[in-house]
């Protein structure tokens, strides 16, 4: 398997200039004999497509929702990162990567991140000219706050909306588009499979979701924006829709899927609160910039702790965070702040319902700025926070508790964000690029729309540029006609077994996900991991002979939708658990147990400084596992220290 | 809390030209803490272990912000709660015993698909007539160079966190899409960035909202009322104000032939 990673020679900062002069053209007269797909409509695939469109390449683009405005992106809620230094409080390119580099437990690739930092600032002034409404101050300029990983205030954003705005941006845009007719929008419609016609990307196969037809699409390349796969999980943060079929279908057909173990459990979600649970909701990480997150010393507290919080007085109270990390406290990054969360609660001082929750405090917060201050950094927040739980965290202290919520894997790619299989390229959260073992808080924005607004652009020219115009493949081929078979032999599969079956979708991905969370949640280790290879290609078994799905193929049928992305989530459960198996260390979101140091994550840098990308070998068959090695020219691999 | 037992009255149809019709279903077992449309997933379980098909139903974030759930519960838009999506509406807004009616949004511009699930895409053509701002990617000044005066850029942030779920033309008697339009509008003719266009934008926003078949503002405001996230009807003061100057101003239009030289 080619693992080229295609990195520019030359010095770090030089390297995204140097490409971008290397790159080759199309000009302007021959964009529009060219033809894109674009599956997905949120921050990369929405900005990407808007942006080739105005380029003049014709594109078509898909999202499974009725609108491409309501992609997953929307919900993040605190911010966007970029190196403007506007605070002049020592931010820079450099810094903002090595923040990332050392965010992601070094498992990223340096010049990835480097042009990820570079890009950002443009970003920035691209949303401010689309008019995003950004945090102003009051003479007009751009507010900043502060987010976990970081020790300079870079996060620019749109009170604790920002995903909203930034998308609604791409969406306008998109929409502008549409109406130029550069862009073909196809909404309620999800791709079922890739297309690859003498090894290179020819086209999609879709099902509509509203008429059940199967369709080809052919395009001179496909670009991939279709997000992560925290759904695998069942409860996760995503959207109730958000899936892997996109990527999976596409690993199946060739793609190489690169560091599935590496997901991430974002520390402050509200937290479960029966068995009747569809999803979690985050509670955004900016508030950890005025909330403070404990737990009572003494276990004898925690029934006092639940009934009233504000009966625990200052010192019986552990603010572990500030204890553990004083020179990042209660804004240490993500994979640590959830780990220690789950210690605390392991320990027997959780407080709320089954002792799964730590307090998020903000009574010294309203002390020194007051209720309105506060309310009009986290309104919004609070508000939501109350309408879920029922409680005031004016007066009572926010409970949280860590959930799955964003996946740093992703199909693999190189520098060009093009995948192993030429002319697939993959942007945002889907691909695997940019983030490592662990993704700071108010990056995932910026690296939807780095990829969608700034790279892509450049680098699917420099392919397409290589490409005949008169080279595309028709959706009559042979190989859309057998993809389409397939498609169909699979929907027709879920309705024959679906109509005698007696469990539902539902009930089968609650199970993968219950044995996903406890043995390849925020602790792993071998015997646990083991064990949920075993009982994962039992459970798919019993899926595929006893799943229930009512209604019929060719209509609006919610359930056959779920089923057909349930039975990708059961295959790629199992992948996610073999490489959290096959990499034995801890790093970043990745926590072995049988790998640590006084509790912390301990890197084995001489074996595992590397990604690793799996390759299909077919059902059954046990992927094999390649590498590309990662090298560090410019930043000194170190233990992560927070304290 | 104990659990509630619940009689829902819901609107069946199978499809887009097949009629449609209530349906009244009991559910047990609902916890207080659960969500709306926990209650409803709780109900499609108990259906399909009786071998029924399933209530459609569209949601997709479930936290209040993509807009996709589109419930009429009780006769309102998103239920019984101000500002607050059905989605982040919880049961214990309710009583044990409590009947509930469920219906889809109802207005000609938004056609039903299949029971509670309507067809929204006219909502996009609004803004693809208008609602942007034209900057290509790239040619974008540094962003501290557009100053925006606090005041402004608040004002253009309430209005611009409209999520397009279109509660406001289903609690009109007249489904009327002004509110949605002019949310749009206030956004970015509150900032700087939206002033070029400000007047063309205008009249073509609600040229193509008076396409897509929705109806006229009388001055109800049920629209304000059902609005998860409370935006304002002062947003239509400002659309009338600059749609009539559009009119007068669009008077004098003359196209200019941009291939000169």
């Amino acid at each position: 398997m080619n693992l080229d990673a295609r990195i520019p020679s030359g010095p770090l900062a030089e390297k995204w200039t140097k490409a971008k002069f290397e790159l080759k053209l199309v000009n302007p007269a021959n964009k529009r004999k060219y033809n894109v797909i674009v599956v997905g409509s949120g921050l990369a695939g929405g900005a990407a497509a808007a942006t080739l469109a105005e380029l003049g390449y014709n594109v078509a683009c898909f999202c499974y929702q009725d609108s491409p405005r309501r992609a997953h992106s929307i919900a993040a809620q605190g911010g966007i990162n970029a190196a403007k230094n506007y605070q002049n409080d020592g931010d820079s390119v450099f810094r903002l990567f090595y923040d990332t580099i050392k965010g992601g437990d070094f498992r990223a690739r340096e010049a990835n991140v480097y042009r990820l930092a570079e890009v950002s600032v443009d970003i920035i002034d691209q949303c401010a000219a689309m008019g995003v409404p950004f945090a102003r101050e009051y003479g007009g300029t751009l507010a900043n706050r502060s987010f976990g990983g970081a020790q300079v205030s870079r996060t620019f954003y749109a009170r604790g909306q920002t995903g909203q705005q930034l998308l609604i941006g791409v969406y306008q845009a998109l929409e502008r588009q549409i109406a130029a007719g550069k862009v073909k929008m196809f909404n309620r419609t999800e791709m079922l499979d890739l297309v690859t016609v003498d090894g290179r990307a020819a086209g999609i196969v879709t099902r509509d979701l509203v008429t059940g037809k199967i369709e080809s699409h052919s395009a001179h390349a496909v670009v991939l924006a279709t997000g992560g796969y925290g759904n695998t999980f069942f409860l996760s943060t995503n959207a109730m829709g958000c899936n892997v079929t996109a990527t999976y279908r596409a690993h199946k057909r060739g793609a190489a899927f690169a560091n599935p173990c590496y997901t991430q459990i974002h520390p402050t979600c509200i937290p479960v609160s029966g068995d009747y649970q569809s999803k979690l909701t985050l509670m955004s990480e900016s508030l950890r910039n005025d909330g403070r997150v404990w737990v009572p010393k003494r276990r004898e507290d925690v029934d006092k702790a639940t009934r009233d919080p504000s009966s625990i007085p200052e010192d019986d109270r552990d603010y572990y965070l500030e204890r553990k990390y004083p020179s990042f406290g209660n804004l240490s990054p993500r994979d640590i702040a959830s780990r220690a969360a789950k210690e605390a609660c392991d320990d027997g001082r959780g407080v709320g319902p089954g002792g799964r929750g730590v307090y998020l405090d903000f009574r010294d917060a309203i002390k020194r700025d007051g209720e309105a201050k506060i309310a009009e950094k986290y309104g919004n927040l609070f508000e939501m926070y109350e309408r879920i739980t029922g409680e005031n965290p004016y007066k009572v202290p926010m409970r949280i508790y860590p959930a799955v919520h964003y996946t740093m894997g992703g199909l693999w790619v190189d520098y060009h964000l093009q995948s192993n299989i030429p002319g697939l390229f993959v942007l945002g959260e889907a691909n695997f690029s940019d983030h490592g073992a662990n993704r700071l808080g108010a990056s995932a924005l910026m690296q939807g729309l780095a990829d969608g607004y700034f790279i892509i652009s450049y680098t699917l020219g420099n392919y397409l540029a290589g490409v005949a115009a008169a080279s595309r493949v028709a959706t009559d081929h042979a190989e859309f006609r057998k993809a389409e078979a397939e498609v169909k032999g699979r929907i027709d599969r879920l309705l024959t077994v679906g109509a005698k079956g007696s469990r539902t979708v539902d009930s089968f991905h609650k199970e993968l996900g219950s044995i996903l969370w406890e043995h390849c949640g925020m602790a792993r280790n071998r015997e646990g991991l083991q064990k949920a290879l075993d009982l994962i290609p039992a459970l798919r078994e019993r899926f595929w002979a006893d799943v229930k799905v009512l209604g019929e193929r060719e209509t609006l049928n919610q359930s056959l939708e779920k089923a057909g992305r349930v039975a990708d989530f059961l295959e790629f459960g199992e992948l996610l658990c073999l490489d959290a198996l096959e990499r034995e260390e801890s790093c970043g979101g990745h926590f072995r147990t049988e790998y640590q140091v006084e509790g912390e994550a301990k890197r084995d840098d001489e074996k595992f400084t590397h990604v690793a990308a799996w390759e299909y070998q077919g059902e059954g068959k046990k992927p094999i596992r390649h590498v590309e090695p990662l090298t560090f020219e410019n930043v000194k691999l170190a233990t992560r220290s927070y304290k | 809390m104990s659990d509630l037992n619940l009689t829902l009255h819901i609107w069946r149809q199978a499809g887009p030209d097949k009629p449609g019709a209530m349906k009244t279903y009991k559910v047990t077992g609902v916890s207080q803490h659960a969500s709306f449309l926990e209650m409803l997933d709780i109900l499609n379980e108990q259906l399909q272990a009786r071998g029924e098909e399933p209530v459609a139903f569209d949601h997709d974030c479930r936290e209040g912000i993509c807009g996709m759930c589109s419930l009429v519960v009780n006769g309102r838009p998103h239920g019984p709660q101000r500002g607050t999506t059905v989605c982040q509406l919880h049961m214990r807004s309710f009583k044990d015993g409590d009947q509930i009616w469920i219906e889809p949004w109802r207005a000609a511009a938004f056609p039903v698909l299949r029971d509670l699930c309507v067809d929204r895409s006219a909502f996009d053509s609004i803004i693809a007539a208008g609602g942007y701002v034209t900057a290509n990617v790239g040619s974008a000044p540094d962003a501290n160079a557009i100053l925006v005066p606090k005041t402004d850029a608040d004002r253009s942030f309430e209005a611009a966190a409209c999520i397009g779920c279109g509660a406001c033309v289903a609690a009109c008697p007249n489904s009327s899409a002004m509110l949605f339009t002019a949310a749009k509008l206030a956004h970015l003719h509150n900032l700087p960035q939206g002033q070029p266009e400000r007047l063309k934008r205008t009249k073509a926003m609600v040229e193509a909202m008076d396409e897509a078949g929705f109806g006229n503002c009388t001055n109800h405001y049920e629209c304000e009322a059902a609005c998860p996230k409370n935006i304002s009807r002062d947003t239509m003061a400002q659309m009338y104000r600059d749609y009539a100057k559009a009119m007068i101003a669009g008077r004098g239009e003359k196209k200019v032939s941009e291939g000169a030289g």
